[in-house]
C-alpha cells in the first residue's frame, strides 16, 4: 500500500462519510422552515410539533454534518499538499469564501434556533430557520463549483507552476458547476423526501398520530415526486455535457470500448478492463448513447480504446455506479408517482407504506454512487487534464496516513452508530404534543 | 507588495479570533469534571457555551480556508508537516462536537460519563495542541529545501513547545472560567470565580516563562528589537491580563472576560509580529523558510479574497455578536429549566 492508495481511501471514506449527512440537512431544513411557517401564519399546534420532532432528527444530523466537515476543510492540506500548492490560488478561495459566507451564518445561527425558542418571537424564531436551509445551499454553492473546477478547469492561467485566478466569475457560473449544483441539491432533497415519507410510513402502518404523519408524508411527496422527474432530466444534460469535458469518463460510465456511430446504450454490462471488452452485455439499445450524448442517433461516440490505458478511469466502478443511480434515479419516479395515486387513502395502502419504508436507504445509496461515478471516473486526473492524482499527494510516510485512515473508520464508524441509534430512539418514541 | 502585508496580518487577526472565541469553550470543557459536581451543573456549564460552541469553531475554519486561499504553500506545507498533531486535534474536535450535541440525549448516567468524559479531553488535547504546534512554529520547523518535514509528533513536544501548550491551556481555563462566573449563579459561580482566582497567578508565572524563554529559543525579538515601538503590543498583552485579576476581584466579570481575550489576542499577537513576514520558518536554514512575499497566492486573488473579508467579516461578527448577546443573560440553574433545549 502506498501514500497515494491510502490517501485517497481516507479521502473517500471522509467525503462519503460526510455526504451522509449533507443531503439531509440541504433538504430538511427547507421542510422544517416550512412547517414552522405554517404553524406562525395558522397557530395550529400540530405544525408545531411537526417542527419539533423533525427538527430534532434534522439536528442529529447536522451535529455529524458539523463534525465530519471539519477533517475536510484540512485534508487538502494534510494529504494533498502538492495538489494544495497548485491550486490554492482558485480552491482556497473558494474554500474560504465559503466558511466565511455559509458556514458562519448556519453554525451561529442554528445556536439561536436551539436555544432561542424562548427568546424570539415565534415568527423572527421561524425566519431563522429559514436563514439556515439559506446558509446550508450557500455552501454547496461554493463547493460544488470547487468541485466543479476540479473535473473541468476554467478562468486561469498555468504561471510558476501552478493554477493562477484569471476570471472568478467565469469559475463561479461555469455550466459544469451549475449543473453539479442543481444535480446535488436536487439529490438532496429527494433523499429528505424519502427520509420523512419512510418514517412517515412507519406510523401510518401502525395508525399512530395519523394526522400529523400523513400531513408530513405529504410534503415529503410533493418534494420527492418533483425532484425525482427534475433529477431525471437534469442528470441526462449532465451526462451530455460530459461527452465534450470529459469523454473518456462518459465512455466508462457506458462501458462503451470501440469509438462508434449508432453508439448503444446496455441496460447492464460487466467490463473486462483487461482485454478491453465486456463480458456480458444485456439490453441492448443501439444508437442511445448517441443520442443521450449529442442527440443525434447517429452521432460517433468516443470508446476506451480511443484513451491511452493509464488515462482511462477504473471502468468496472465506474459504469456500475452510473448504472445503480440512474436505475435508482428510475425507481424514485415510478414510486413517488405511485404516491401520487395513493395519497389520499395512504393507511389503506399497506404494502405501499411497507416498500417506502424500506427505501429510506435507497436515495443514500444513489447519492454515493453519484459520487463515486463523479470522482473516480474523473480518475486518473485529481485536476481533470492538469494534475494527476498521483502527482497530488503529500510527502509523509505511508505509517502516518496508514494510522489516520483507521482511526477514521473506527471513530466514523462509532459516531454512525450513535447517530443512527439517537435518530431510531427519536422516532421510536413518537412525536410530542406541543 | 502592500497586499501581501494586510494578508499577513489578517491570518493571525483570524488564528487569535478564534483563540478568543473557542478558547473559553476550551477552558470550560477541561474544567468541566472538576467545577461540575453534580449532573445539573455540568448540564449548567455545558449550557453556558452550548449555543455558541459551533458558530466558535468556524473561525478555525475560516483561519484554515484562508491560509489556504492567501497562502497555499503555507496550507500546504504546514498541515502535511504537522499532519499527525493536526489529526488529533481534529479528531478531538470531533469528539467535543458531538459530545456536547449528544450529552443530553439519553438519560443514563454511563452514557452522560463517556460523553463528559469526551468533551474533557475533546477540549484539553486542542488547547495543549495548538500551544505547542504554535510555540513550534514560532521556534522553526525542521523542513528542507524541498518542503519535506525532518521530524516527528514527538520532537513537537521539546521544552519550549510544551511551554507553549501549558500558556495556552491556562490562558484558555482563565478565559472559561471568567465566562462561567459571569454566566452562572449560586455554588458553581462561587466555584468558577475560586477557579479564576486559583488559576490566574500559575498562568502569570507560566506566561512570563514563556516570554522569556522565546528570547534563547526564538528569533521572535528581532523584530521588537529593530523597530521597539512594537514592545507596546507585549505590554498591552501583559496589562490585560492584570486587568482580568482586577476586573474578577471588584466582580465585573464581563469585563474581565474581555480582558482575558485581550491577552489572548495579545500572546497571538506577540508571535505574529516575531515571526513576520515568516508565516512557517524552517530551523534548518532561513532560506526555505515561507514568508508572505514567497508562499502568497496571485494578487489578483489576494485582492478578490481581501474585498470578500472585508465585507462579510464585520457582518460575521455584528450577528455573532447579536447571538453573544442574546445569550448574555445567566444561565438558570439546570435543575429548574424545563428541558427546552435539545
Ligand atoms: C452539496 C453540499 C456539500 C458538499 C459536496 C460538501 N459539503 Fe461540507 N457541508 C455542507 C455541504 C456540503 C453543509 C450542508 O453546509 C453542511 C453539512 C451538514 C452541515 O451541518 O453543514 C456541511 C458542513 C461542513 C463543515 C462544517 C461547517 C460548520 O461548522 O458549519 C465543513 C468544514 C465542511 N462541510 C467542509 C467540506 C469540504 C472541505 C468538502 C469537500 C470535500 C465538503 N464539505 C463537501
Ligand atoms: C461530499 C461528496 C463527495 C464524495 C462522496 C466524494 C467521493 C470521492 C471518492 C469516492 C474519491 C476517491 C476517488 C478515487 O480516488 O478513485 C474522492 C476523491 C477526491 N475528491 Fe471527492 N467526493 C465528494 C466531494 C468532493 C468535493 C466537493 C471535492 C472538492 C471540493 C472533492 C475532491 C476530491 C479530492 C481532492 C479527492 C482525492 C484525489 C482523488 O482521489 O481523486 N470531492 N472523492
Ligand atoms: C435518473 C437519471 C440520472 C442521471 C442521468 C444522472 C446523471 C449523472 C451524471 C452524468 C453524473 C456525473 C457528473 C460528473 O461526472 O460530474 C451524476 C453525478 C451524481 N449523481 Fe446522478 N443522475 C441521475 C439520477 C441521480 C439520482 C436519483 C441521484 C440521487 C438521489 C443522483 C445523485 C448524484 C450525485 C450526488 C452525483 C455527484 C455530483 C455531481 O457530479 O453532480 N443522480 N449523475
Amino acid at each position: 500500500m502506498d501514500v497515494v492508495l491510502l490517501s485517497r481511501l481516507q479521502f473517500a471514506a471522509a467525503t462519503m462519510f460526510h455526504f451522509l449527512f449533507v443531503p439531509l440537512t440541504l433538504g430538511l431544513s427547507i421542510m422544517v422552515a416550512w412547517m414552522e411557517t405554517q404553524y406562525v401564519r395558522t397557530g395550529d399546534k400540530t405544525w408545531l410539533s411537526m417542527t419539533k420532532f423533525w427538527g430534532k432528527i434534522f439536528l442529529i444530523n447536522f451535529a455529524l454534518g458539523v463534525v465530519t466537515g471539519i477533517t475536510l476543510e484540512f485534508q487538502f492540506g494534510t494529504n494533498w499538499s502538492r495538489y494544495s500548492a497548485f491550486v490554492g490560488d482558485i480552491f482556497g478561495s473558494l474554500l474560504a469564501i465559503e466558511a466565511t459566507a455559509a458556514f458562519f451564518l448556519e453554525s451561529t445561527l442554528i445556536g439561536v434556533w436551539v436555544f432561542g425558542w424562548k427568546k424570539l418571537s415565534a415568527k423572527a424564531h421561524a425566519i431563522v430557520m429559514w436563514l439556515i436551509a439559506g446558509a446550508s445551499t450557500l455552501s454547496a454553492v461554493w463547493i460544488l463549483a470547487a468541485n466543479a473546477w476540479m473535473q473541468h478547469p476554467v478562468g486561469y492561467t498555468i504561471r510558476d507552476g501552478r493554477a493562477e485566478l484569471t476570471n472568478f466569475f467565469e469559475i463561479l457560473f461555469q455550466k459544469f458547476a451549475i449543473l453539479e449544483f442543481f444535480h446535488t441539491v436536487s439529490a438532496s432533497y429527494i433523499l429528505s423526501a424519502f427520509v420523512v415519507m419512510g418514517i412517515s410510513a412507519y406510523f401510518l402502518l401502525h395508525k399512530r398520530h395519523v394526522d400529523f404523519f400523513t400531513r408530513s408524508f405529504k410534503i415529503a411527496l410533493a418534494f420527492g415526486l418533483v425532484f425525482s422527474f427534475f433529477e431525471f432530466v437534469e442528470g441526462h444534460i449532465h451526462g451530455a455535457d460530459l461527452a465534450d469535458k470529459q469523454p473518456a469518463k462518459l465512455a466508462a460510465m457506458d462501458a462503451h470500448w470501440e469509438t462508434s456511430t449508432r453508439a448503444p446504450v446496455y441496460l447492464f454490462a460487466i467490463p473486462d478492463e483487461k482485454n478491453e471488452r465486456n463480458f456480458i452485455e444485456i439490453g441492448e439499445m443501439p444508437g442511445m448513447l448517441s443520442l443521450l450524448a449529442y442527440h443525434d442517433f447517429d452521432a460517433e461516440v468516443r470508446g476506451l480504446k480511443d484513451f491511452p490505458r493509464e488515462e482511462r478511469p477504473p471502468v468496472l466502478i465506474t459504469s456500475l455506479a452510473f448504472k445503480g443511480m440512474v436505475g435508482l434515479g428510475v425507481y424514485f419516479c415510478c414510486i413517488t408517482v405511485i404516491g401520487f395515486f395513493l395519497r389520499n387513502r395512504l393507511t389503506e395502502s399497506p404494502l405501499f407504506l411497507k416498500v417506502m419504508l424500506f427505501s429510506i436507504p435507497l436515495p443514500y445509496i444513489a447519492v454515493e454512487l453519484g459520487w463515486v461515478l463523479a470522482e473516480v471516473g474523473r480518475q486518473p486526473w485529481i485536476v481533470y487534464g492538469l494534475m494527476k492524482t498521483s502527482d497530488a499527494v503529500s510527502p509523509i510516510s505511508t505509517s502516518q496516513v496508514g494510522v489516520s485512515l483507521i482511526s477514521f473508520v473506527l471513530v466514523y464508524g462509532f459516531l454512525g452508530l450513535v447517530g443512527l441509534y439517537l435518530v431510531v430512539k427519536h422516532v421510536a418514541r413518537g412525536p410530542e404534543p406541543a | 507588495m502592500e497586499l501581501q502585508i494586510i494578508w499577513f496580518f489578517l491570518w493571525g487577526l483570524l488564528w487569535a479570533l478564534f483563540f478568543i472565541t473557542d478558547g473559553f469553550d476550551f477552558g470550560i470543557g477541561t474544567l468541566l469534571p472538576f467545577l461540575g459536581k453534580t449532573n445539573n451543573e455540568k448540564r449548567t456549564m455545558l449550557n453556558t457555551l452550548g449555543p455558541l460552541w459551533d458558530g466558535n469553531e468556524v473561525w478555525l475554519i475560516t483561519a484554515g480556508g484562508v491560509t489556504f486561499a492567501a497562502f497555499p504553500l503555507v496550507y500546504a506545507v504546514m498541515f502535511s508537516s504537522l499532519y499527525s498533531a493536526l489529526m488529533l486535534i481534529l479528531f478531538a474536535l470531533i469528539f467535543r462536537g458531538v459530545a456536547i450535541e449528544f450529552r443530553n440525549k439519553v438519560e443514563h448516567p454511563e452514557w452522560r460519563f463517556l460523553w463528559d468524559a469526551m468533551v474533557f479531553l475533546g477540549s484539553a488535547a486542542p488547547a495543549i495542541l495548538f500551544g505547542v504546534v504554535f510555540a513550534n512554529i514560532f521556534k522553526g520547523i525542521p523542513f528542507d529545501g524541498d518542503l519535506i518535514y525532518r521530524g516527528t509528533l514527538f520532537s513537537l513536544f521539546n521544552f519550549y513547545g510544551v511551554l507553549g501548550g501549558l500558556l495556552f491551556l491556562l490562558l484558555f481555563l482563565v478565559h472559561g472560567s471568567v465566562w462561567l462566573a459571569f454566566k452562572t449563579t449560586g455554588a458553581l459561580h462561587e466555584r468558577s470565580v475560586k477557579a479564576a482566582k486559583r488559576l490566574w497567578p500559575v498562568l502569570l508565572v507560566v506566561a512570563a516563562g514563556f516570554l522569556i524563554a522565546s528570547a534563547y529559543e526564538t528569533s521572535l525579538y528581532d523584530n521588537y528589537k529593530a523597530n521597539p515601538v512594537l514592545f507596546v503590543f507585549v505590554l498591552a498583552a501583559v496589562a490585560a491580563l492584570i486587568a482580568t485579576r482586577l476586573f474578577i476581584s471588584k466582580r465585573s466579570y464581563f469585563k474581565a472576560w474581555v480582558a482575558s481575550a485581550v491577552s489572548i489576542a495579545g500572546c497571538t499577537f506577540f508571535g505574529v509580529i516575531g515571526l513576520f513576514p515568516n508565516l512557517f520558518p524552517s530551523s534548518v536554514s532561513p532560506e526555505h523558510s515561507l514568508t508572505a512575499y514567497n508562499a502568497s497566492s496571485s494578487p489578483l486573488t489576494l485582492k478578490i479574497m481581501l474585498i470578500v473579508t472585508i465585507i462579510l467579516i464585520p457582518i460575521v461578527i455584528c450577528y455573532q455578536g447579536w447571538a453573544y448577546k442574546l445569550f448574555s443573560d445567566k444561565e438558570p440553574d439546570a435543575e429548574t429549566m424545563p428541558d427546552a433545549h435539545y
